[in-house]
């Protein structure tokens, strides 16, 4: 099932068009180097929680122009994002593995209009994307495992009727 | 000490710590910030079912699925070390709104008469769990990504398709939490 090295130039080709999780590095590391990962996705965690992003409420005055919190959130993420990436290209700041960090452009398709508009209904919706899902369950909202595991089967729908939907 | 942890962190903190997480994961290992995929990977791990949109060598990918778990395990350390004693404070218009829907305000981040297993046997519980959460793992894997993959990380390396994500993610919001979602919750 699982495609191994030889395939890699499809493998490539797959995540970069359809995922923007590309794992740009090489290096083979042991299991436990992912420990850098979980600590990172804690850190958001707390962050997620601390600043009521994940509350339904907030998303419901966000897309009723009630309360400035997420704009401001979304909107200072992004600059602090921007410029992180400028300081990178700009001088050319390896990863700590010594790794030159690369950016690939993404190509437009439709699918960032339907899905674009099917994903902010469903934003709407649950109150959040797939991010705070994961932060709702671990503050207790157990019932959003149901939320998630629906995510999990649009997911698997999309992957089914992806050759017929127009891109 | 940590009474100033405990309140509601204002934007100013929690974005900029939000983007930060885009360098933070290029310098540790070249990672791309983008949290939708890890569904795409748990479709690869577990049903593949022989569709080729899920044949790859998802182990290769599988920091994503320790990152979220991250996100998982944080939000258990924040909403009980850190958990704020005052009730969540709502816009004063959303909350007549809610009042009209017959939705108690528990000053919860979620509102409990609505995200809980009794409510998921309603009709408007089950639409909006189910449905909704159907339409954010299908939306954002026909986009090609979420908030974060789109919205802030290319949004940040300045790439248009994902500032055309993000203007019909917000389109997509407004249209169903204002003409939508009045409808299901008086179901």
């Amino acid at each position: 099932m699982i495609q191994t090295k030889n395939n890699d130039q499809h493998d490539f080709e797959v995540r970069s068009q359809d995922t923007i999780c590309i794992n740009e590095s090489t290096q083979q590391h042991p299991w436990w180097y992912n420990m850098k990962y979980l600590a990172a996705g804690i850190l958001l965690g707390i962050v997620f929680v601390k600043a009521e992003i994940i509350s339904w409420y907030r998303i419901q005055e966000m897309f009723r122009l009630q309360n400035v919190h997420m704009y401001g959130v979304i909107g200072s993420a992004v600059a602090t994002g921007m410029l992180s990436v400028w300081l990178i290209k700009r001088f050319r700041i390896k990863t700590i593995y010594g790794e030159p960090i690369v950016f690939h452009p993404k190509k437009f398709n439709k699918g960032q209009i339907y899905g674009g508009l099917l994903f902010g209904a469903g934003w709407a919706l649950t109150g959040a994307c797939p991010g705070p899902l994961f932060a709702q369950i671990g503050t207790g909202a157990t019932v959003v495992i149901v939320v998630l595991l629906s995510a999990v089967a649009g997911t698997w729908v999309y992957g089914r009727l992806r050759e017929k939907l127009p891109h | 000490m940590t009474d100033f942890l405990k309140h509601p962190w204002p934007w100013y903190v929690a974005g900029p710590l939000i983007g930060l997480m885009v360098p933070a994961l290029l310098l540790i290992g070249n990672k791309h910030f983008g949290i939708s995929a890890n569904l795409r990977h748990i479709c690869a791990a577990c049903i593949p079912a022989k569709i080729p949109f899920f044949q790859y060598n998802w182990r290769k990918e599988s920091w994503n699925l320790f990152f979220v778990a991250g996100i998982f395990v944080g939000a258990v350390i924040a909403s009980n070390l850190l958990r704020d004693p005052d009730p969540l404070v709502i816009a004063p218009a959303l909350s007549e709104e809610m009042d009209s829907y017959h939705l108690a305000q528990t000053g919860t981040l979620l509102p409990a008469g609505l995200f809980s297993w009794n409510s998921l046997l309603t009709l408007r519980g089950l639409v909006i769990m189910v449905i909704g959460g159907f339409l954010v793992g299908f939306g954002t894997r026909y986009a090609g990504g979420c908030t974060s993959g789109h919205a802030i990380l290319g949004l940040s390396t300045l790439q248009w398709p994902s500032l055309v994500a993000t203007i019909m993610f917000m389109a997509g919001g407004f249209i169903t939490a204002n003409l939508l979602l009045p409808v299901i919750l008086k179901l």
